[in-house]
């Protein structure tokens, strides 16, 4: 169990532990149930001392247990998802409704999105989930006057697969596959927190050689979301060069990707005990080089658009203190002024190479611009840290034997291109997985985002949502 | 915005000719669906069968069936076999136009529902787009399409916001209970003749989430005209599958071979 602590908790001291976290400067991460001997269920409050490691409360489910949103508020979306699957009750929840089911009837409609708004003038907008051009499924409610909304609600559930519960049942090999599809452009860094899971439960430690390829991979994943990002961006901002030119740069790393992989989505590489397949790094180096200008220029003229960044700038303003209690992460929390990384606080693969040269963007501003300033600092990173990988791969196996022993469990963790991916696996009698909980970074942005579209207008509504970079699927699962 | 056009021209040459003149389909190195030679298999060997985890792989009569609509292209089967029965391939233009066509051991001859008259389309198609409990794979390579190197509108082809315009639904993902109802109102708006394709082998057969909060792909909704499995498809398959669909190039799987195999 590859976790600094591992506390058996009475629900009557949950809310004490929770405020002690609180004052000595942890962070709450996520809860799930997990199964338990005999049968019964317990419920898991992941939490994180940077430096220390996580630790991991276990609460007996056999009864109610208090709901601790009131202290740690970015709890409130895994109280209700456990609600919901797994019929546990936490008392005194501040939104004591479905987070998951689609909703049912009117006056449940009405119970959960209207808000103490009322005025002839206000009206509804309801969007989705079947939107304008080639996007992902969900529906959006808007409360507004003329071009003000005054509050938004995002279902986001709608495209929910059950994901989690596939797992059961299970070999680590074939639960890879399922991880690899939980989030398509999220791929390489499922694959590498799930891996690293199986990898604690197993108790082994990879070679050398797989720690390197392990982040030419990951950051290989980065490189292509962050320029797909930041043409999608320009697309908002109605600069359709600047568009076409990121997702063409996007296009082109895609195509490294299967010449290195088999795969433009870096799947079918990584696995538990370390590589599926030596990268093709032949041609690597001399791609990116020949990348490295054309990002360069295209990020400066970005720049020079007076369009681009004066439509940013205080759009979609995110304040560090909502970002920390409503458990904003990855480079939407790091805009925010939140200096929180996994690849350097609860370090992995190879990153704490100095050699490396691995750097954590940060920005204070938290609109728009910060979380596109953020971003094109770790491309930059990214091409870099890539670049050096390469030359430091050692020579060596690519795969070692990994099979964790029955009713073993670990957590494993990567920094996502959108943040903080967590697996928890549980293996059962049969070897086999007995359960596996997903902490997905769009889950917790998603969570976020609302409060910096209440009570803006129209205009920038597009343009923020573009500058949080979520996913739909990594929401729902 | 002028300097960003002078640029845009001046770097303009970013466009495959693919597939109609020569130029590159930017798929290099892309791994494909396994290739089934069940002749080297090793009698009572069922290695494949019991890793698959879609169950894409069945024991028949004439040795092993492979449904490639059913297939992720995880490669597991490739890994595991130990006559080398199962190889990687680097084919994945896989769309065809009856199910069966999908299937190494189809007992009947393949059915696809009618062609699209000649006249139907005027010279273009109207995509109409909906995701229906994809992964988001597959949406990132749809984007892809319009992208400078694929191009799409050069062939013709265009995705539309209404349905209204539409002449082909597109659906990837299994399909989710909670999007069967708005998946039925987007059908239900476009004007008839209509046509259905499955994108992504989840579209085709459910892939890897059949079950539970989903269907085991569009079948389960409506007569599918076009399947296309793949996972994701690349955008160059999607592109051959569309022209294809048109009648612009010739379909290349015939019951679970390819044409130059
Ligand atoms: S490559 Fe296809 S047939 Fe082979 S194991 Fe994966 S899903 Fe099954
Ligand atoms: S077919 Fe594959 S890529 Fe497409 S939605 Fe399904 S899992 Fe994702």
């Amino acid at each position: 169990m590859n976790v600094a602590v591992r506390r058996h908790f009475d629900r009557f001291e949950l809310e004490e532990a929770a405020r002690t976290l609180r004052a000595q400067g942890g962070r709450m991460i996520m809860l799930y149930a997990a199964p338990e001997a005999g049968g019964t269920q317990s419920v898991r409050y992941v939490s994180s001392r940077a430096g220390i490691g996580f630790d991991i409360w276990v609460v007996p489910a056999d009864t109610a247990i208090p709901s601790l949103a009131t202290i740690w508020p970015l709890l409130g979306w895994y109280e209700r998802e456990t609600a919901d699957h797994r019929g546990i009750v936490f008392s005194g929840q501040p939104e004591p409704f479905s987070l998951i089911a689609p909703l049912r009837s009117a006056e449940e409609a009405d119970l959960r999105r209207l808000p103490d708004i009322s005025g002839d003038a206000v009206q509804i907008l309801p969007f989705g989930p079947v939107r304008a051009g080639v996007v992902e499924s969900a529906e959006f409610s808007f409360f507004y006057i003329g071009e003000a909304i005054l509050h938004y609600v995002p279902h986001l559930f709608l495209k929910h697969r059950g994901m989690e519960d596939r797992f059961t049942g299970q070999t680590p090999e074939t639960g890879l596959v399922l991880a690899e599809r939980i989030s398509g452009v999220g791929s390489a860094a499922h694959a590498l927190a799930y891996s690293q899971a199986i990898e604690a439960a197993a108790g082994v430690t990879v070679p050398d050689r797989v720690r390197y390829q392990r982040v030419i991979v990951a950051e290989l994943e980065r490189l292509y979301n962050h320029l797909h990002y930041l043409g999608h961006l320009a697309d908002t901002t109605t600069l359709k060069v600047g568009h076409a030119e990121g997702v063409l740069l996007a296009e082109r790393v895609k195509q490294i990707n299967a010449r290195v992989t088999g795969s433009r989505f870096l799947r079918g590489v990584i696995a538990p005990g370390g590589m599926r397949r030596d990268l093709r790094i032949d041609g690597l180096a001399s791609a990116l080089d020949e990348l490295r200008q054309p990002i360069r220029k295209y990020i400066n003229r970005l720049d020079a658009s007076e369009s681009y960044f004066d439509r940013l700038a205080t759009t979609g303003l995110l304040p560090r203190e909502i970002a920390f209690d409503q458990g904003a992460t990855g480079p939407v929390a790091r805009a925010s002024g939140l200096d929180r990384d996994l690849r350097r606080d609860h370090t992995y693969a190879a990153y704490a190479d100095p050699d490396l040269a691995f750097s954590v963007a940060t920005h204070e501003t938290g609109d728009a611009d910060a979380r596109a300033r953020v971003r094109i600092a770790e491309i930059e990173n990214s091409i870099v840290m890539i670049q050096r990988a390469i030359t430091l791969t050692p020579t060596g196996k690519i795969r070692i034997p990994c099979l964790p022993s029955p009713n073993s469990e670990a957590l494993g963790w990567a920094e996502s291109p959108r943040g903080t991916l967590i697996y928890a696996v549980h293996f059962g009698e049969d070897g086999r997985l007995a359960r596996v909980k997903i902490k997905s970074p769009s889950f917790s942005n998603w969570r976020v985002f609302p409060y910096t579209v209440h009570n803006t207008n129209m205009m920038d509504y597009a343009i923020n949502e573009a500058s949080f970079g979520l996913t739909i699927a990594g929401c729902a699962r | 915005m002028a300097l960003w056009t002078l640029i845009g021209l001046a770097e303009g040459k970013a466009t495959t000719g693919w597939p109609l003149k020569p130029g590159p389909d930017g798929q290099d190195g892309v791994i494909g669906m396994p290739r089934l030679e069940s002749e080297r298999c090793d009698a009572g060997c069922s290695i494949c069968v019991n890793v698959c985890p879609t169950h894409a792989i069945a024991l028949a009569d004439e040795g092993l069936a492979l449904d490639y609509g059913r297939c992720v292209v995880c490669q597991v089967c490739v890994e595991a076999c130990p006559t080398d029965a199962l190889t990687e391939s680097n084919n994945w233009a896989f769309g065809v136009r009856a199910r069966d066509d999908l299937r190494t051991a189809a007992s009947v001859a393949p059915v696809a529902r009618p062609s699209p008259s000649r006249h139907s389309f005027h010279r273009s198609l109207h995509v109409r787009h909906v995701d229906a409990g994809s992964c988001n794979g597959c949406e990132s390579e749809l984007q892809a399409l319009n992208n400078p190197f694929y191009n799409l509108h050069r062939l013709g082809i265009f995705f539309t916001p209404s349905p209204r315009f539409a002449d082909l639904l597109l659906v990837t993902g299994p399909v989710t209970r909670a999007m069967l109802e708005p998946l039925r109102r987007t059908w239900e708006a476009m004007p008839e003749p209509r046509w259905a394709m499955a994108s992504g082998t989840c579209a085709v057969s459910g892939g890897i989430a059949p079950g539970g909060p989903c269907l085991s792909g569009l079948e389960d909704v409506f007569p599918v005209d076009l399947y296309l499995p793949g996972c994701p498809p690349n955008p160059a398959a999607i592109i051959e599958a569309l022209l294809m669909f048109l009648g612009r190039i010739q379909q290349r799987l015939h019951r679970g071979k390819m044409n130059d195999e």
